[in-house]
């Protein structure tokens, strides 16, 4: 128990730091606090894949009382560290990435049209402003075809993370 | 059949619950690979950011070198002493009067050959037009054309107030430009885009116009030759980097000599004249304050509308002007003789201007407190020494004060005497120049307040609260300011009371950061331009941009890590204590901070610097090996050595600069050593002269007993490499370097 528990305080150490780390990044005045708006990217940054929801969630809970705008460290690490040891937005793996294009695409052509892409990302789920529509598109549209082929552009996404 | 249909919908309910699913699953993966690239991205420019600062730290520790000199060095020959007087005082621009009459450059000859542009004064809007097109096909102007217009310019600039006040009831917009940095291409984007100067269309550039950039001499002569064709719609504000001695450092003063042979040194004598004279600030309608670097909470605008700004030479270094030749030719004699007497450091803040009152024990102290945001590194200085230095100083002027008394010809005294028929004191008052400071070093920031500027060396920080004290206290709107680098070329803060322009896009690397540029029109509404003036950037993905600045970031940090190798093999052996060779990979994190003070994310950056075996920890001997190959051609010089040169390469390259008077490119061989002697028992770096000896025989330096600064430092990979696509970071070169000394293009 005793060694667990030890193994533990190293683990909860060691994100920490990563922690520390990644909220240091966004904070600019270095005084510990960090624009709201840069939740997101810290979260995500850790291996976190919060929905939007989740991460206006996450956002309340670490927020002011009276929001200011900024969230500041001591709420922000003890609220991510519990996230990361309870593995909490799980990152999406390669193949269950594949069937929710696969899903989009019953007709199994193994593409999508930029029409259909666009539909998708803008009405449904949690939609796309237009920049994030815009740069989505800039990267995985095939212009000759006007189509994406979701399989390689997952193999290239996948290959550029890593 | 209503149980099919009620099927149907059931399924088709189905089909769009999952689509709709699916649709949110790919969202959710996308919005987290977009957050991955943005921290690649802040990373990236953290990592530019914070190279570039400590750079201009640099200076402080070039300050610091200097005066351990005056403090501990104590000349063994007169041929020591001569040396070190050529460092510490200004002999070089003993010429000024010729500055003054500015009659010297009709002796030029332009020769028939000559291609370029030819000006004629008065300038005409063709005239200037014409420089404009000149430059962009990369015609040359003649340094007699470039002295007349600096002539010509000085003229206008002497008549022009501290503060200008424009108004948009004449021409109805006008824009402001930010920070240009040499970059001749963003110029010419923004003429093309908003259109060249004219009667309807004002503008106001707001200061650092040279440095870094290639093209800075070219950006200034077409700026100066707008502003004398519309001298009441074209304006200019002092930045931070008009400042002969900033320019030593950041490339100017290079470019200068680089492309003006013969009569560089005339033109940045010239020059160093004319950056004094530009206006500190322009405000417009009475209602928008814009300056070069921000305010203080001491910030006086009464005060700076009255001080007499030509005699803020160098906002680094609080000196005398030197305005007429007997006064020089006084200091001559009185540092040739070899009594006690030391020759004037330009380079220390002195509170000279002795108030008439015989008490001046505590002058220097207040002067020393008053100096909280001066670029002089108060308190790098350990606290006894700065009190020992005030001590001194203040016996030292006390020592003149009697001397005075009893008949004699002090240093200082002597001057004050000249002074007194001119009526006025030669150089600012400690306030003065602090003001001035201020308004071109400061830095907005979130935090309510006003602290001094550590990162920068100068000026302070200052919040929402000093901004709004401000404004209130001169019936203000907003405050525009340049001087930091924006990813998207601006950024409002405090309130949308404080806007940032900053006008040099793609800054840092291709790519990098847009430039932008703000209209006023009669309501004072700020419209904001952007731009990115490189083609390349736009053919790009946001990953590619994003993947080639952040290669270039990371190639620049690796030099750094290089250079810091011997002290980082020290701090990895005490995270080693079992000498196992490896250490854990939090622990190279913690070591590598605790070694470059950086204050980068390292555990965020490691996969890019350091391939690890997978089981979380590093050899670290192997690592430092790897930068080292990346870094060095040349296996027979041993790497300590070169390691601990690169480490110095900006400040030994200003000291080589400095000591190099009359600009010429080579110093002696001699001079070469002594200087390399100073600096090394200065930084504590042991190397015998022997080892020099063999550095220079290895490079082959020798002709005549003299030294091509150039080609030594490029020898060992220590000048920053302007590529032709302008990169700002050191490229990997070939051996070898062309015996030009000019810098090939390297394998960026």
């Amino acid at each position: 128990m005793a060694e667990e528990k030890e193994r533990e305080e190293v683990i909860v150490a060691e994100y920490h730091k990563k922690i520390k780390d990644a909220f240091e990044v966004f904070d600019h005045e270095t005084n510990n606090t960090v624009d709201v708006r840069e939740i997101g990217t810290i979260i995500r940054s850790l291996g976190c894949c919060p929905t939007e929801g989740e991460l206006h969630d996450f956002i309340a809970e670490v927020e002011e009382e009276e929001p200011t705008g900024y969230i500041r460290y001591e709420k922000f690490l003890p609220v991510m560290t519990k996230a990361l040891l309870e593995r909490k937005y799980r990152p999406i793996a390669e193949d269950v990435l594949l069937r929710a294009f696969e899903v989009l695409d019953p007709a199994k052509r193994g593409i999508l049209t930029k029409e259909e892409l666009v539909k998708y990302m803008t009405e449904e789920g949690e939609p796309f402003s237009q920049e994030e529509m815009e740069e989505m598109l800039s990267a995985a549209i095939d212009p000759e075809s006007n189509a994406i082929n979701y399989r390689d552009y997952i193999t290239m996404m996948v290959i550029d993370e890593n | 059949m209503g149980s099919s249909s009620s099927s149907q919908h059931h399924f088709a309910f189905q089909n769009a619950e999952k689509a709709f699913k699916a649709a949110a699953l790919i969202q959710r993966w996308y919005r987290r690979y977009m957050a991955r690239l943005e921290m690649r991205r802040r990373c990236t420019w953290n990592i530019f950011q914070s190279i570039e600062y400590a750079g201009q730290q640099d200076q402080v520790k070039l300050h610091d070198f200097f005066s351990y000199l005056v403090d501990h060095f104590t000349p063994t020959s007169h041929h020591e002493r001569d040396f070190l007087n050529r460092m510490f005082t200004e002999e070089r621009f003993a010429q000024d009067v010729e500055t003054e009459k500015g009659g010297d450059y009709e002796s030029i000859e332009v020769p028939d050959s000559y291609t370029g542009p030819h000006l004629s004064f008065p300038l005409l809007p063709d005239h200037a037009t014409a420089l404009v097109e000149a430059f962009r096909l990369r015609q040359q102007l003649h340094a007699r054309y470039v002295l007349s217009l600096l002539y010509e310019t000085r003229k206008h600039l002497v008549q022009l107030p501290n503060i200008n006040r424009i108004s948009t009831c004449y021409s109805e917009e006008i824009t402001v430009c930010g920070d240009l940095h040499g970059q001749l291409d963003d110029l010419i984007f923004i003429f093309y885009k908003n259109g060249l100067p004219s009667p309807e269309r004002a503008y106001v550039f707001n200061g650092d116009f040279v440095d870094r950039g290639k093209d800075s001499v070219e950006v200034l002569m077409v700026l100066f030759a707008f502003m004398l064709v519309y001298p009441k719609e074209f304006h200019l504000n002092r930045g931070n980097h008009e400042d002969h001695l900033v320019n030593l450092r950041y490339g100017f003063t290079k470019e200068v000599m680089q492309k003006y042979k013969i009569h560089g040194k005339k033109i940045l004598r010239t020059l160093q004249d004319v950056f004094c004279w530009l206006p500190l600030a322009t405000l417009v309608d009475e209602k928008v304050l814009v300056l070069h670097g921000g305010v203080s909470d001491r910030t006086d605008l009464e005060l700076l509308a009255k001080v007499d700004r030509h005699k803020i030479v160098s906002t680094l270094r609080c000196k005398m002007r030197k305005e007429s030749e007997n006064r020089e030719e006084q200091k001559r004699k009185i540092n040739q003789t070899s009594s006690g007497q030391r020759p004037t450091p330009w380079f220390l803040p002195q509170s000279r201007s002795l108030p008439s009152s015989p008490c001046h024990l505590g002058s220097g102290l207040k002067a020393h407190k008053a100096c909280r945001s001066c670029s002089i590194p108060c308190g790098s200085l350990d606290h006894k020494e700065q009190q020992s230095r005030q001590m001194r100083r203040s016996v030292d002027l006390e020592l003149e004060r009697c001397r005075q008394q009893a008949g004699f010809p002090g240093i200082e005294e002597k001057a004050a005497d000249c002074d007194a028929d001119a009526g006025e004191s030669l150089e600012p008052t400690p306030e003065e120049w602090k003001q001035v400071v201020d308004i071109l070093w400061s830095d907005p920031m979130a935090q309510e307040g006003c602290k001094a500027n550590t990162i920068r060396g100068g000026g302070c920080y200052f919040g929402p609260d000093v901004t709004e004290k401000l404004l209130e206290k001169y019936k203000l709107q907003f405050l525009i300011r340049s001087h930091e680098c924006k990813p998207e070329g601006y950024e409002f803060c405090h309130n949308r009371k404080v806007l940032t322009i900053f006008s040099a896009s793609n800054y840092y690397e291709v790519g990098s950061n847009r430039g932008a540029y703000v209209k006023l029109g009669p309501a004072l509404i700020p419209h904001i331009v952007q731009y990115q003036a490189n083609k390349t950037t736009h053919r790009l993905t946001m990953r590619q941009r994003i993947s080639r600045v952040e290669e270039s970031a990371l190639r620049a940090l690796r030099q750094n890590l290089f250079a810091h190798s011997s002290d980082l093999l020290v701090e990895f052996k005490k995270h080693d204590a079992s000498e196992s060779g490896v250490v854990t990979l939090s622990d190279w994190a913690v070591a590598v901070e605790s070694v470059l003070h950086l204050g980068l994310p390292w555990r965020m950056l490691r996969p890019q610097l350091v391939n690890s075996s997978g089981d979380n920890v590093l050899e670290y001997k192997s690592w430092l090996e790897s930068l080292a190959k990346e870094q060095l051609s040349r296996e027979n010089i041993q790497s300590s050595l070169l390691e601990k040169l690169y480490r110095n390469r900006s400040n030994l390259e200003t000291i080589f600069r400095i000591i190099d008077s009359d600009h010429s490119g080579f110093i002696s061989l001699d001079e070469f050593r002594q200087t390399w002697k100073l600096f090394s028992s200065h930084m504590n770096i042991d190397i015998t002269d022997d080892n020099i000896c063999d550095l220079a025989r290895s490079i082959d330096f020798n002709k005549d007993g003299h030294i091509d600064i150039n080609e030594f430092l490029e020898a060992f990979r220590l000048v920053e490499q302007s590529c032709s696509e302008g990169h700002a970071s050191a490229c990997l070169q070939s051996t070898d370097t062309p015996k030009n000394g000019q810098s090939s293009p390297g394998a960026c």
